[in-house]
């Protein structure tokens, strides 16, 4: 058997879930490592749900092994919850008890001393800016706080590992903005989070290591540079000039061999090679010509690129679902 | 000692939540309050110990079926339910806190009929080292088979709905209204698979001396169906809840 260090603390392996003849999850195996956000990245319906409650013990795996700090989830699943943070795709705490005693609640479920629940509740009101709605119903509360006090409630008891099922859907901005903060904050702090969105953008920012999950099938996954790198096809710079130089493309192709030139009618210039093209002579070319350059950077690939190329899902339907899903940009 | 904190904290907070709520609690009082007035005025001059089995029995059954079948659903359609899934605490402690507040419940039902009764006649020749055992496990099953109920149901209107599909019958089946020995015979074999008719014959033995069944025979069948109920809850809870 392989050590914990190795297979992470999150292992998956051919994992598979059926309900009837529709398979929801189809064969998936990836692995998570201590101390990192992993995002877990597709559209509505993709399967990522499903996994993650295979994961937490929610739901059973039609196939598959799962283990989590080495624990097997299936078999000793109550020994592995103890482990975890949960924060479901709905903020589900009781509408009728206050922001506090939501959170102590909590704690008491994984056995905590009323003193040090007490406590830890205080602290995570205040982390979260929460603390004058501490003694209001969560019936009263606004979806960004209804959020922000569910990821509380997950982290009272401080869990190794930290499931956020779609934390920024639907919320407002500042909302989304805190808990992107804090995730970043909670990596900080050594603990491990598997997020599930389909934010792109919110993935590309705090993610170490993203899978891109479609139809229940894991696309692709690495590093957010792996993943660029993985349908990246050279590198490709642009340049603004003060007027257009449609008449100088010829030429500049011409004078860097090997590359292409794109010259766009907004006065902007793509240079595209397969090797890193230096800059100075490109500026010198301009110079020459008595044409200003106002701006050069680098084009990369962005996420969205990458995952609509690599599940073939347009980015409008993910926009759509944005949308569907509400703020929280 | 942590299932310990777990269990206390469900029950706290179930009690705080449902149980004590105003409109809880006057259900709580006028319902039996209700039957017991009904049952006087239907029969002027009845002797209000002849009806006490019945109107403790019917209160403990409806108390515990609909505050338990109504609050679970209420919970799993909410989603607040997957929490107590979630815990790293056993099903069996989870179960038995969540029912530990409807059989709580249940009981404080069927002292309602007696208060009063107590206005009204000399309770001294009862028997309270029975009726005390016999409502707390009348309380226990019918709790389960709320909680049975409440497994099967999505809506709090189907749980409802279930509910009485099984308590209406069990009301006349059970000896309450129609005296065990004259029930139908091919409907009395009905009667002894119903855990209310062991408990009503204990509270007609230890009210009224009048029971037709040995009191180790209902405790003994009141704790079988007890723990076959909770087997089979803790199983379709597994089965059906946990996808």
């Amino acid at each position: 058997m392989r050590g914990v260090d190795i297979m992470g603390i999150v292992s998956v392996a051919n994992l598979k879930k059926t309900y009837g003849d529709f398979t929801a999850v189809d064969d998936i195996s990836f692995d998570i490592q201590e101390g990192e956000i992993f995002g877990f990245l597709g559209p509505n319906g993709a399967g990522k749900t499903s996994t993650i409650n295979m994961i937490i013990g929610l739901s059973r795996p039609t196939a598959g092994e799962i283990t989590v700090d080495g624990i097997d989830v299936r078999t000793q699943t109550k020994k592995a919850q103890a482990l975890m943070g949960i924060v479901p795709d709905e903020s589900n705490l009781y509408n009728e008890m206050d922001g506090f005693d939501n959170l102590c609640f909590c704690g008491a479920l994984y056995g905590m001393r009323k003193e040090e629940r007490e406590a830890k509740a205080r602290h995570l009101l205040e982390q979260f800016r929460l603390k004058d709605a501490g003694k209001r119903p969560f019936k009263a509360y606004s979806k960004g706080m209804r959020r922000k006090l569910t990821i509380a409630a997950a982290l009272i008891h401080s869990p190794r590992i930290l499931f956020l099922d779609e934390p920024t859907t639907g919320i407002d901005v500042e909302s989304a903005r805190q808990i992107r903060e804090m995730i970043a904050g909670l990596k900080n702090q050594g603990t491990t989070v598997f997020l599930t969105t389909h934010y792109i953008e919110d993935a590309e920012r705090i993610c170490d290591r993203i899978a891109f999950i479609a139809k229940g099938r894991i696309v692709a996954s690495g590093t957010v540079p792996e993943l660029m790198e993985s349908v990246s096809h050279g590198h490709a710079i642009q340049l603004v000039t003060d007027e257009n130089a449609e008449s100088l493309a010829a030429e500049l192709q011409g004078r860097f061999e090997g590359s292409r030139v794109e010259v766009r009618p907004d006065h902007s210039v793509v240079i595209i090679s397969k090797q890193r093209i230096p800059l100075l002579p490109v500026m010198e070319y301009y110079n020459d010509k008595g044409i200003a350059v106002y701006e050069a950077r680098e084009l990369r690939p962005t996420l969205e690129d990458v995952f609509v190329k690599l599940t073939g899902i347009e980015s409008s339907m993910l926009k759509k679902e944005k949308e569907k899903g509400g703020a929280g940009r | 000692m942590k299932s310990w904190i777990a269990f206390w904290n469900i029950l706290k907070k179930d009690v705080k939540n449902y149980y004590l709520k105003p409109p809880n609690i006057s259900w709580g009082i006028i319902f039996p309050l209700s039957w017991t007035l009904m049952q006087l005025i239907r029969t002027p001059g009845g002797n209000i110990l002849q009806l006490l089995p019945g109107l403790i029995s019917m209160s403990v059954l409806f108390g515990t079926t609909s505050m338990l079948a109504v609050t679970i659903t209420f919970e799993r359609s909410g989603r607040s339910f997957d929490r107590l899934l979630l815990a790293p605490i056993s099903l069996s402690t989870m179960v038995l806190a969540k029912i530990m507040g409807a059989i709580l419940f249940g009981v404080f039902n069927a002292f309602v009929p007696v208060i009063f009764a107590a206005f009204f006649v000399n309770l001294g020749a009862v028997r309270w080292a029975v009726v005390l055992p016999a409502v707390l496990m009348i309380a226990v099953t019918s709790t389960l088979l709320g909680l049975l109920i409440a497994v099967s149901a999505k809506q709090v209107f189907e749980a409802q709905t279930f509910s009485n599909f099984f308590r209406f019958p069990m009301l006349f089946l059970c000896g309450l209204f129609v005296p065990l020995p004259s029930v139908p015979v091919f409907l009395r074999p009905l009667s002894y698979c119903l855990p209310l008719t062991y408990g009503t014959d204990l509270l007609n033995g230890a009210i009224t001396a009048t029971s037709s069944l040995s009191p180790v025979l209902c405790f003994s069948m009141l704790l079988a169906f007890a723990a076959a109920l909770f087997m089979l809850c803790r199983y379709n809870i597994n089965r059906k809840w946990i996808l």
